[in-house]
This record gives structure tokens, C-alpha cells and sequence, in this order.
């Protein structure tokens, strides 16, 4: 059987297994079935609710992510090109690895306050040492012939950064976004939750509050259906477009 | 020109080289012969500028191409844009005509991992041709070639080095490679390595012939 085929079936299994558990349960407070959630998914997305705070959250995934990929790749791409500097750098690249996303969040919300600032330096900077680590693996299996070669040719050094450095760190790159993704996302849910006013995690706070299990779920399954879109339309497509050349 | 006056290389405590001294006129071309180990293409690399941790000193022109033992390709490159890359300012059609004259004309568009070993070596001495180099430096290009495709990739180096008159240094430990290519061949032996024999190509012949 074809894999989409696997896949579809499978979630369709699963909303099976939903829908009895609800039906068993008895309790649409407590646990509502799929179909349950469908009216009052069309109703936040009529009066726009549901896009006004998902944006708010898709930006700040967006921000987060930016500043993470950037910030990490730098920092990955000189500790594994410098061993010295390497030496230096490993302890604080440890700590920071080791430090639990709700501790940074709750330090960025008490030193800068709660802004969006904050938010999104909570999120980007528990995700810099993760990045960076991988990023870090990639320069340091870079290929050392490859760098005589670009310096025999005196080839320029955006040209050797494009053209000899950032091809071999593709996967390395990839894997790094993917993952950090997958992380953030759930990172800026987080935030949102203990410090914003606006955005899918305050909503499930709001939610949480009243205690509205329908609610909460119409939020956080619409945010994980658009973060599987994203999956599969654009960081699929993108990790099949930089492994292109291996399957050449 | 090439000058070369290496006094000594090391690694660490353990001395490679000592006392070489040679020159490569202009057009030149110059073998240097020793067993496998010795530090022949460390030499090389010294020459390139590749290693400056030595005592001596190098006079190198500006000018300068190398092609190393493996092919050393941009695998997620086509041919063309292997050229190309490393020599921005060359036009498209000339970088085409390199390929020509390797005879790649047809695989402009592939990726090196679509040609064979052979192949991938006459990109590497295409792109090392393309930048009209003054100085030309071979890291045993024929090394794990089969009989019959080394053969063929000497005379098209051959050919090339006779077109463009590069003054070109090659390391090889076949005897057979040097005399068919070089003008001059200097041995090395001994620990640590030196010149211990200089023979231009008219000696080669004569011990050939004895």
C-alpha cells in the first residue's frame, strides 16, 4: 500500500478512535467527539478570531525561527570552524542546552517585560544552542580538499561560502529547521500561555480558564493543521529540493 | 617561474623534508619521483602555498592551478558550473570549450557523480586549464586510473601542457608517467626526504636505452 495512502487511513483510524471515545464517555464537556467541534470552529472563523490570534502566533514562530537560524548557524559555523574559540564556547553551548525553555521564558518576561520582544528572545534563545550544535557537526565535516582547492583557485569568499560551504551544511541546515520547527511552535504556544494577549496559546489559556475542552481543542487542532501544512508543503518540498543532487 | 629553496618541513618532531632545492623555468615541465610516503605532495602543497609551516622559501606566480589526487569536484555542481565557479570571469562558451577540449562537450549538464573516475579527472584538469595558468601543479592525477584511461589522460595532459606551456611541477611514483610528461625529473629518497637525483629527459632516454 502506497505511504499517503498508509497515512490517510491512518488519521482517519484515529479520528474513528476519537469519536468512540467521546460516544463512550458520554460527556461532550469533558471530551467532545470531531464533529462536536466543527460549529464552533466555523463561528471563530467567521467573527475572525481564530485568524487574528493565529497570526499573532505565526508571526512570532516566524521571528523566533529567523533569529534562531541565523544567530545559530553563525555561532554553529565558527565553533566548528575554530576549534579554539570552540574550547571557549562549548560550557556556555552545554548550559544553555541544559536550561528548560520555562526558565528563559519566565527570566526574558521578568528582565525585559511582557512584550513581544521578550516573547520571541525566549523562544529564539532556547532554540540558538540546539541549532548550533547541529550546525557545528555540519563545519566540521566539511571537506578539507575542497578548502585547499578554493584556495588555490583564490576563489572569493561569498563565492566559497555559496558555493562550497553552504551545499555540504544543506542537510545539516535542513535537519536543524525542521526540528527547530517543531519545537518553536510548541516554544511560542508556551509563551503566549504565561505572558501575551493575544495568539493560540493565550487563547487556550482563556480557554483553560473557563474550562471549555471544545475550545481548547478548536484552537490547538487548527494551529497543528497549519503547522502539518507547512510540513508538508514547504519543508518537505525544500529538504527533497538541497537533497536533489545526491539522488542525480 | 617556480623557485623552490625548502630547508626543512616537519610534523611535529618528525623531519619530511630537508636541503630541496630546484627551480621550473617558464614552459618547464618538471616530475618529481619518490616512493609512495616520502612527501611528495607535501612538497606540492608547500609550493601551492597550501602549507606555510616550514623554513624556506617558495617564488610562485600569481597564476596558479592545481589538480589534486581525487578529483576534488563540487558533487551538487554541474561540469560547466564547476568551471565556471572557480573561474567567474571566464565566458560561458569558453568554459564550454574547455570541456571540448577534454571531450566533455556532452556532459556539461551532468553532476560529477554521473561521471566515471575518468571522466571526473579530465574535469579537474579542465578546470585547471580553463584560468590560463602560468604555474601548473599534478598530485599523481593518474593515480587508481586503469592502464589503458591512464594512458589517454597522459597524452591529453600532454597535449595541453604542450598548447599552453604552463611551468608545471607533477608528482608521481611511476617512472613511466614522468618520462612521458616531464622534461626533468628529480628523486627523492632518504628520511628525511631529499633531491638525490636530477636527470633531465636526454639521461632518461640513455639509461632507458642501457
Amino acid at each position: 500500500m502506497p505511504v499517503s495512502v498508509v497515512r490517510i487511513v491512518s488519521l482517519v483510524a484515529f479520528l474513528v478512535f476519537w469519536f468512540l471515545l467521546a460516544e463512550i464517555n458520554g460527556d461532550p464537556a469533558v471530551l467532545p467527539s470531531p464533529a462536536d467541534l466543527l460549529a464552533p470552529l466555523v463561528r471563530e472563523a467567521a467573527t475572525g478570531a481564530l485568524f487574528e490570534h493565529m497570526s499573532a502566533t505565526i508571526l512570532r514562530v516566524i521571528a523566533a525561527f529567523c533569529i534562531a537560524m541565523a544567530a545559530g548557524m553563525c555561532l554553529g559555523l565558527i565553533m566548528g570552524t575554530s576549534p579554539a574559540i570552540d574550547r571557549w564556547l562549548d560550557p556556555w553551548l552545554v548550559v544553555f542546552l541544559n536550561l528548560p525553555a520555562l526558565v528563559l521564558i519566565v527570566l526574558c518576561y521578568l528582565w525585559i517585560g511582557l512584550t513581544d520582544v521578550a516573547a520571541v528572545a525566549a523562544v529564539a534563545l532556547n532554540k540558538i544552542p540546539g541549532v548550533a550544535t547541529v550546525i557545528r557537526e555540519g563545519a566540521r565535516a566539511l571537506d578539507p580538499d575542497l578548502k585547499a582547492m578554493a584556495r588555490v583557485y583564490r576563489v572569493r569568499r561569498t563565492a566559497f561560502l555559496r558555493h562550497f560551504v553552504l551545499p555540504q551544511l544543506a542537510p545539516y541546515i535542513a535537519g536543524a529547521a525542521r526540528s527547530g520547527l517543531a519545537v518553536i511552535w510548541k516554544v511560542v504556544l508556551v509563551v503566549e500561555f504565561l505572558g501575551r494577549s493575544n495568539g493560540i496559546g493565550f487563547q487556550i489559556h482563556l480557554y483553560f480558564q473557563l474550562f471549555d475542552v471544545t475550545m481548547v481543542l478548536v484552537y490547538s487542532l487548527s494551529f497543528i493543521a497549519f503547522m502539518l501544512a507547512v510540513e508538508w508543503l514547504l519543508v518537505q518540498p525544500a529538504e527533497t529540493r538541497v537533497r536533489a543532487w545526491r539522488q542525480a | 617561474m617556480i623557485g623552490v629553496d625548502i630547508r626543512a618541513k616537519s610534523f611535529g618532531t618528525k623531519r619530511i623534508l630537508k636541503d630541496i632545492s630546484f627551480d621550473v623555468s617558464d614552459g618547464a615541465c618538471v616530475a618529481i619521483l619518490g616512493q609512495s610516503g616520502i612527501g611528495k605532495s607535501t612538497l606540492l602543497r608547500i609550493v601551492a602555498g597550501l602549507d606555510q609551516d616550514y623554513e624556506g622559501q617558495v617564488r610562485r606566480p600569481d597564476q596558479m592551478a592545481f589538480v589534486f589526487q581525487e578529483p576534488t569536484l563540487l558533487s551538487w555542481r554541474t561540469a560547466l558550473d564547476n568551471i565556471l565557479i572557480v573561474h567567474p570571469e571566464l565566458p560561458r562558451s569558453a568554459a564550454q570549450d574547455m570541456l571540448s577540449e577534454v571531450g566533455l562537450a556532452e556532459h556539461a549538464a551532468l553532476f560529477p557523480r554521473q561521471m566515471s573516475l575518468g571522466q571526473q579527472r579530465r574535469l579537474s584538469l579542465a578546470r585547471a586549464f580553463a584560468g590560463r595558468p602560468q604555474m601548473l601543479l599534478l598530485d599523481e592525477p593518474f593515480a587508481s586510473l586503469d592502464g589503458s584511461t591512464a594512458a589517454v589522460m597522459i597524452a591529453l595532459t600532454q597535449r595541453l601542457i604542450g598548447e599552453r606551456k604552463p611551468s608545471t611541477l607533477f608528482v608521481t611514483h611511476s617512472t613511466e608517467e614522468a618520462d612521458s610528461l616531464a622534461d626533468r625529473t628529480l628523486v627523492l629518497a632518504g628520511t628525511p626526504a631529499t633531491v638525490v637525483r636530477n636527470k633531465d629527459r636526454l639521461e632518461n632516454k640513455r639509461e632507458k636505452a642501457s
